[in-house]
């Protein structure tokens, strides 16, 4: 008993290793492509739009929501001991450092994510991915690295815009619902919010969206077996993000924090 | 000393976990020949492709192209193998991301750094050797039937005019007619442009018109190899079976009987 007991914790530890091992094996082998040329560049800006432009819509409407939310709640909060002016800098400084682009990052890991596996997934079992390999096109290069790079390099702007459109939020709930003076709110906003607060927020969104687009692409990659397998690729494609995206934020609040 | 065979397969063993595909199998084809590999379905025909292709790897055994042992070979120097090869896949396996002339025309872009101008009218020619017209360029693989898609990846096998080309049922699925064309386009691949070709078919009748060499496959072995002209008079027991679709001989079909 006991030791069967040892024996599924050793099965589990083993299964997690080889994991982790295979995961940065792909990743070795995604960023060497990323910076080796031949380029696509032709794919780059397709994803480009597909990962960043048509992201849009729904990261705006994140940082919105969120940005209206978070002054309520905070003035509800601030308002018991009379620190009602500390809104507008908490709102900014919760959206820029954190909601945004955690926020973001979950929303794009659903939409992006799920896309990338399903689409490199079933290029996996209809065997499209033999067929890059077969007329000399290496996949990870046609593949894989134009999705890093542009949810990388997306992701961060995608957050900045978030920012200043969940702001907005928290202005218009403020000045039009709790009564703020319009010219206070935007002083404080600004008063104290440090140039860092955005840039850590925006170092956060590029891992953010390199962790989307690789577990995106591994979980395609890997996948076996036909429809099931596309779509429980999919599946896991999604939870991994999410979980390396909450694990990895509390890590880079670590290293950004000072 | 008789010549270098243009493709040799020496004591290739395959097995996917305990299940043995391929048994200490022996194959070779010499310059310009056309082999044709017959052989029951799941007995390892479209696995001893893609074990020359490199897209999986043999457990034992060499492969040798042009004398060249390329087993191990990877990178660089696999692109170089391939560049000289063509594939078409059992099932067509066409980008369905891109257009039908951009599959077609997808080596000829990509591995020779072809213009797409003159890439597009290369594509539409090999459309029409396979006798679909210059209307069907600009649609998607999924609108079309899976035998004019199987066409499809024909054309994009040949586009690039390989030395080698490899194709995996090429006639499965075509009326008797198209078949007819394909089977003739695939002889004159051979005569005219002096290509070495490997093809898998289960239609006798279209074997024999390919084939200089027919060679049967069983249990991952060949049982059997020689002229094609010999198929019906060789009186070899697994041949003759295979040949009439017997149920009893020495191939055994594993089904359960009532
Ligand atoms: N990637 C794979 N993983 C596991 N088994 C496989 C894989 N590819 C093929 N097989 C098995 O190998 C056997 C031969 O397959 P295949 O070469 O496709 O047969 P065929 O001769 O009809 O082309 C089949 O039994 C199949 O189940
Ligand atoms: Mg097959």
């Amino acid at each position: 008993m006991e030791k069967n007991f040892l024996a599924t914790i050793g099965r589990v530890f083993l299964v997690f290793m080889s994991a982790v091992g295979r995961i940065t094996i792909f990743t070795g082998q995604s960023l060497r492509h990323c910076i080796v040329p031949p380029f696509y560049l032709r794919l780059l800006g397709k994803q480009f739009m597909d990962i960043g432009y048509y992201s849009l819509p729904v990261v705006g409407m994140t940082a919105l929501f969120t940005g209206m939310v978070l002054a309520l709640q905070i003035y509800v909060g601030s308002s018991r001991f009379n620190a009602e002016s500390a809104v507008a800098t908490i709102v900014v400084i919760g959206l820029t450092r954190e909601l945004a682009p955690v926020l973001s990052g979950l929303m794009i890991a659903g939409r992006v994510g799920a896309a990338i596996a399903a689409e490199i997934g079933t290029m996996r079992v209809t065997e499209q991915i033999d067929a890059l390999v077969t007329l000399s096109t290496n996949p990870f290069k046609y593949l894989v690295a134009p999705r890093l790079i542009a949810g990388m390099v997306t992701l961060p702007m995608l957050v900045l815009i978030g920012d200043i459109i969940g702001v907005s939020g928290g202005f218009l709930v403020s000045t039009e619902k709790l009564g703020f003076n319009p010219g206070n709110y935007l002083k404080n906003t600004f008063e104290f919010l440090e140039i860092r607060d955005v840039v850590s927020g925006l170092i956060k969104a590029g891992v953010f969206g390199f962790i989307v687009s690789l577990m995106g692409c591994y979980h395609g990659f890997n996948s076996t077996g036909g429809a099931q397998g596309v779509g429980r690729a999919t599946t896991n494609a999604v939870v991994s993000s999410f979980v390396l995206i909450l694990i990895s934020d509390y890590f880079l609040t670590v290293l950004l924090i000072d | 000393m008789a010549e270098t065979p243009k493709i040799e397969l020496r004591n290739i063993c395959k097995s996917f976990g305990k299940k043995v595909i391929l048994d200490n199998l022996n194959i070779s084809v010499a310059k310009g020949e056309s082999l044709v590999v017959i052989g029951g379905s799941g007995t390892g025909k479209s696995v001893m492709l893609k074990c020359i292709l490199g897209l999986l790897k043999p457990e034992s055994g060499q492969i040798l192209i042009d004398g060249e042992d390329i087993t191990n070979a990877s990178g660089h120097r696999r692109e170089q193998v391939l560049r000289k090869t063509g594939m078409l896949f059992q099932y067509a396996a066409l980008f369905d991301s891109l257009t039908v002339w951009e599959n077609v025309a997808f080596g000829l872009i990509q591995a020779h750094g072809m213009k797409r101008g003159p890439a597009k009218e290369i594509a539409i020619q090999k459309l029409s050797l396979v006798g679909l017209g210059a209307d069907l360029a600009d649609k998607r693989p999924a609108e079309l039937s899976i035998g004019m898609q199987k066409r499809v990846g024909l054309a994009r096998a040949i586009a690039a005019e390989p030395e080698i080309i490899f194709f995996d049922e090429p006639t499965t699925g075509l009326d008797p007619i198209m078949g007819d064309v394909i089977d003739t386009l695939i002889r004159d691949c051979t005569q005219d442009l002096g290509a070495t070709t490997l093809t898998i078919s289960h239609d006798m009748e279209s074997a024999q018109k390919i084939a200089d060499r027919i060679a049967l496959l069983y249990k991952g072995n060949v049982v059997w190899a020689g002229p094609a002209t010999d198929i019906n008079t060789c009186g070899d027991p697994y041949v003759e079976q295979f040949v009439h679709g017997d149920v009893d001989g020495p191939i055994k079909v594993d089904i359960l009987k009532p």
